[in-house]
């Protein structure tokens, strides 16, 4: 067992830091709000080296590193809410690569070809002068020509999935519709509905989607594809909080009341040693769901799930805290903090709600829940019958009554004395 | 980066059970209910196995047992609810005599304790002084080669069955608060002391102990005199991973889903079937989950050799208080019921719920309270300002 990065995954989380903290910088954040969530030049910058497909096969063109790998470049994707649509993209990629039938698809001239102008200010990824038809659609995906993601909501009957991540960025959309796993393609629209996050969210047709897996192999690639996804943003939600936090200290310390730092008056300290112990177990917690996930292990659908509903509920209390301690800078437009804050509730509830996620939780570690009209029989608490064989702790102490614990007790003063 | 857990692991996880399914038995629980959470017959048992020398690191004679399979160990003995309170006071104990002990000690006492034929307890702790332990009162005057001891400890907790006391006293009442402190172990049947039992709401005892005119030989001086502070920080290191306390909340959770699952509401639904429970319920198990990934995480540390410390009161803080937490939303979920006690026969599961909701709080206060923890955390992994 090993819960640190390896000294290769610590170089990756220091290049790709690097880059983040360069390219990624709060004026570029709040740039990309300006327009859709959505920064062309910094995708660029991350195809070219290599993120986009970095954890897809190299037969595939990508760069064949395991998912723990691409989570180290995800946490400092996090840390900077670095506007591209990084995790959908890798994770999508993912899929398409995983999914036989995705794997035959190629680039169509005047569909796919990214020769139109691409969103935003015209950006082109590709070179005009470089042929891009049948290129393996996996491949333009995994060099990140493309931009793909995943629509985690329902389509509807008329095709259209609203609210899909990355939506208004993405030429590549897959989908699960009916027992299919579905792959639309086509211009995105270049534009998001506002919200409170500035995510690059946008309502997508996908009437003319192909399918590319069917029955339980479409079943057991699209649940892979969520379990990815769900450990990959609680790994980003570590790195949101760890920035936060780490803002939170630097104000703290500097801005003085009362003639001393904010930072020693113990309420505040207290309160960011909670939001620190609590990110502190969800980036744990994150990191062993990527794991799990990765090895294909039994639990991974379910440490991804806790670790998304946990990463996301303790970044929004770092966030929380963070931005109360900075005082009404906190809430100023001008502080950092309010980025972070508005992303660490647009994170998760892009992929649904999280009541949801935890009744899905509920429904795999509890059983189904048994509709009211069907309880079994109407017999009340008092009814309930008095030795209830309920299991015991793993040993013979089962089903003690009080006289006999008494006597047990009593037993066992009088060996004491 | 690998958070599984190796298959070696997996198959002393596998014996560990074994060995509990062979050796916990239902008497040595209900005996417990005393409030003495320690089995003579268990610490044995688990001393002959190996495991509480191979607790003890191996720099310092001990087995050096794998820190991940140490904590194997103390996860599969606290979902058993197995009474083993005993278990870690005699490794750290037994640890700093290893480190700091003179030849005395290490012949007479160490072999003892390693055995499980005699145990320790802490004597830290004073009616005055608590989460300030370098405040201790309790005096050790030097007379010759001798030693006399006069003073008080609170919440001596096993002194009743101990062997030994591991005491903190002041030596030089001058000097700068950690500066005058000295150890001692103290055989706990010498002249001079007394020995009350205090008992507390979650019926667990603890006890009061007095030492008046007790009179002590040098050899049972533990570490430099005047240099106890340098022994007192050797102890938190060696609490890690045998302390325990990551794993409470897993039998809270067992009877909870027991009891939603059994119970009828008025209108003939069943709790389980309700989305505050579901919802209270997987949350809790979300916890649990955060407690296991600190767990491995502060023992695959340890087994690397790193050192750490902040991830340790991080581990406590989150486990003690989501373990509260839980305890009062199942004692919530079960109205009236929940408030029977394991006296009465109707109690569901020997009101397993009810007695953890009593003894919860008491693991936001030992070892080292919640607010001390958030001041480690604050200084030691956020680098604020000192407040105290
Ligand atoms: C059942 C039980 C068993 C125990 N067993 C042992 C044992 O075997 N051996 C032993 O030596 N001790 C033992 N203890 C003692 C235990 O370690 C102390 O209770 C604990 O350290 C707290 O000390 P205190 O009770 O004196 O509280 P105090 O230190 O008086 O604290 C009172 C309150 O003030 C807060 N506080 C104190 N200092 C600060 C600060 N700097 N910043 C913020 N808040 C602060 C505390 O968190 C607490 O909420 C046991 C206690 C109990 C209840």
């Amino acid at each position: 067992m090993r819960t640190r990065y390896s000294e290769d995954q610590q170089a990756v989380a220091e290049a790709f830091g690097d880059l983040f903290a360069r390219e990624a910088t709060p004026e570029a954040v709040r740039a990309a709000e300006a327009g859709c969530g959505f920064d062309p030049g910094l995708w660029r910058k991350l195809a070219a080296a290599g993120a986009p497909g970095m954890a897809v096969g190299v037969a595939d063109g990508g760069g064949g590193a395991s998912l723990v790998d691409l989570a180290v470049v995800v946490h400092e994707w996090g840390r900077r809410l670095a506007p591209v649509p990084l995790v959908e993209h890798a994770v999508c990629a993912r899929l398409l690569a995983s999914a036989g039938g995705a794997r035959e698809l190629v680039v169509r001239r005047g569909v796919d070809d990214p020769d139109r102008p691409r969103v935003q200010a015209g950006e082109r990824i590709r070179h005009a002068d470089h042929g891009f038809s049948d290129t393996p659609l996996v491949a333009a995906v995994a060099s990140g020509d493309l931009i793909a993601t995943l629509a985690p909501g329902p389509v509807e009957p008329d095709g259209t999935s609203r609210l899909v991540p990355a939506g208004a960025v993405a030429d590549v959309v897959a989908a699960r519709r009916g027992d299919h796993v579905v792959v639309a393609r086509g211009r995105p629209p270049g534009a998001a509905r506002p919200n409170t996050a500035d995510l690059p969210l946008a309502d997508r047709d996908l009437s003319g989607a192909e399918t590319v897996a069917s029955g339980a192999a479409a079943a057991g690639a699209w649940d892979r594809a969520m379990a990815e996804w769900k450990a990959l943003m609680a790994v980003a939600y570590a790195g949101l909080a760890g920035e936060v936090l780490a803002m939170g200290v630097a104000y703290t310390k500097q801005r003085h009341q009362f003639g001393v730092p904010v930072g020693s008056f113990q309420a505040v300290q207290h309160g960011l040693a909670d939001a620190a112990t609590r990110s502190e177990g969800a980036r744990l917690l994150a990191f062993r769901a990527v794991c799990a996930v990765d090895a294909g292990r039994a639990d991974g659908a379910r440490l991804a799930s806790m670790a998304l509903l946990f990463g996301a509920e303790s970044a929004r209390f770092a966030a929380d805290r963070v931005l109360q301690y900075h005082g009404g800078y906190g809430y100023s437009a001008e502080y950092d903090v309010q980025l972070y804050y508005r992303r660490a509730a647009g994170w998760l509830l892009q992929l649904g709600e999280p009541a949801a996620e935890t009744a899905r939780l509920a429904d795999a570690d509890l059983g189904p829940k048994r509709p009211s009209g069907q309880a079994a029989n109407r017999d009340t608490l008092r009814e309930r019958p008095r030795e209830a064989p309920w299991p015991q702790r793993p040993v013979s102490a089962a089903n003690k009554s009080g006289g006999q614990a008494r006597a047990a007790r009593e037993r066992s003063e009088q060996e004491r004395e | 980066m690998d958070f599984s857990m190796p298959a070696q692991a997996e198959a002393f996880r596998e014996e560990v059970r074994q060995f509990l399914a062979d050796h916990l038995t239902g008497e040595m629980i209900a005996a417990t209910r005393d409030g003495t959470i320690h089995s003579g017959a268990l610490h044995r048992a688990i001393a002959d196995r190996g495991w509480l020398s191979g607790a003890v690191p191996a720099e310092l004679g001990g087995g050096g047992m794998d820190p991940v399979e140490l904590c194997v160990l103390v996860e599969e003995l606290q979902l058993h609810q197995a009474p083993a309170d005993a278990l870690g006071v005699a490794v750290v104990v037994v640890s700093m005599i290893l480190e700091h002990g003179n030849e005395h000690l290490h012949g007479a006492v160490a072999p003892r304790l390693l055995s499980g034929e005699a145990l320790g307890c802490l004597g830290y702790s004073e009616p005055e002084s608590g989460s300030d332990v370098a405040a201790a009162r309790t005096r050790a005057v030097r007379d010759g080669d001798r030693w006399v001891i006069n003073g008080s400890k609170m919440w001596t907790t096993l002194a009743h069955v101990a062997d030994y006391v591991l005491l903190l006293t002041r030596t030089d009442p001058e000097a700068p608060k950690h500066r005058g402190l000295t150890f001692f172990v103290v055989p706990l049947d010498t002249a001079g002391i007394e020995i009350r039992a205090v008992s507390t709401m979650g019926d667990e005892r603890s006890n009061a102990t007095f030492y008046d005119d007790v009179v002590l030989g040098d050899e049972w001086r533990l570490g430099g005199v005047n240099d106890g502070w340098t022994v007192m920080k050797t102890a938190l290191k060696y609490e890690r991973g045998i302390a325990g306390g990551q794993f409470p909340s897993p039998p809270v959770i067992e009877a909870a889903v027991d009891w939603a699952r059994r119970a009828r509401r008025a209108d003939g639904s069943r709790p389980i079937d309700d989305d505050d429970v579901r919802h209270k319920l997987v949350r809790a198990m979300i916890d649990v989950e955060v407690c296991r990934s600190f767990a491995y995480h502060t023992a695959a540390l340890a087994s690397e050799g790193a050192m750490f410390g902040v991830e340790g009161s991080m581990t406590k803080l989150f486990a003690s208080e989501s373990y509260k937490k839980h305890c009062g939303w199942f004692l919530d979920m079960m109205g009236a019921e929940g408030l029977l006690t394991r006296d009465d026969p109707g109690a569901h599961m020997e009101g397993r719920i009810e007695e953890h909701f009593r003894h919860a709080p008491v693991t936001a206060i030992y070892g080292g309270t919640s607010e001390i923890n958030r001041n480690l955390v604050a200084e030691g992994w956020l680098g604020l300002p000192r407040s105290r």
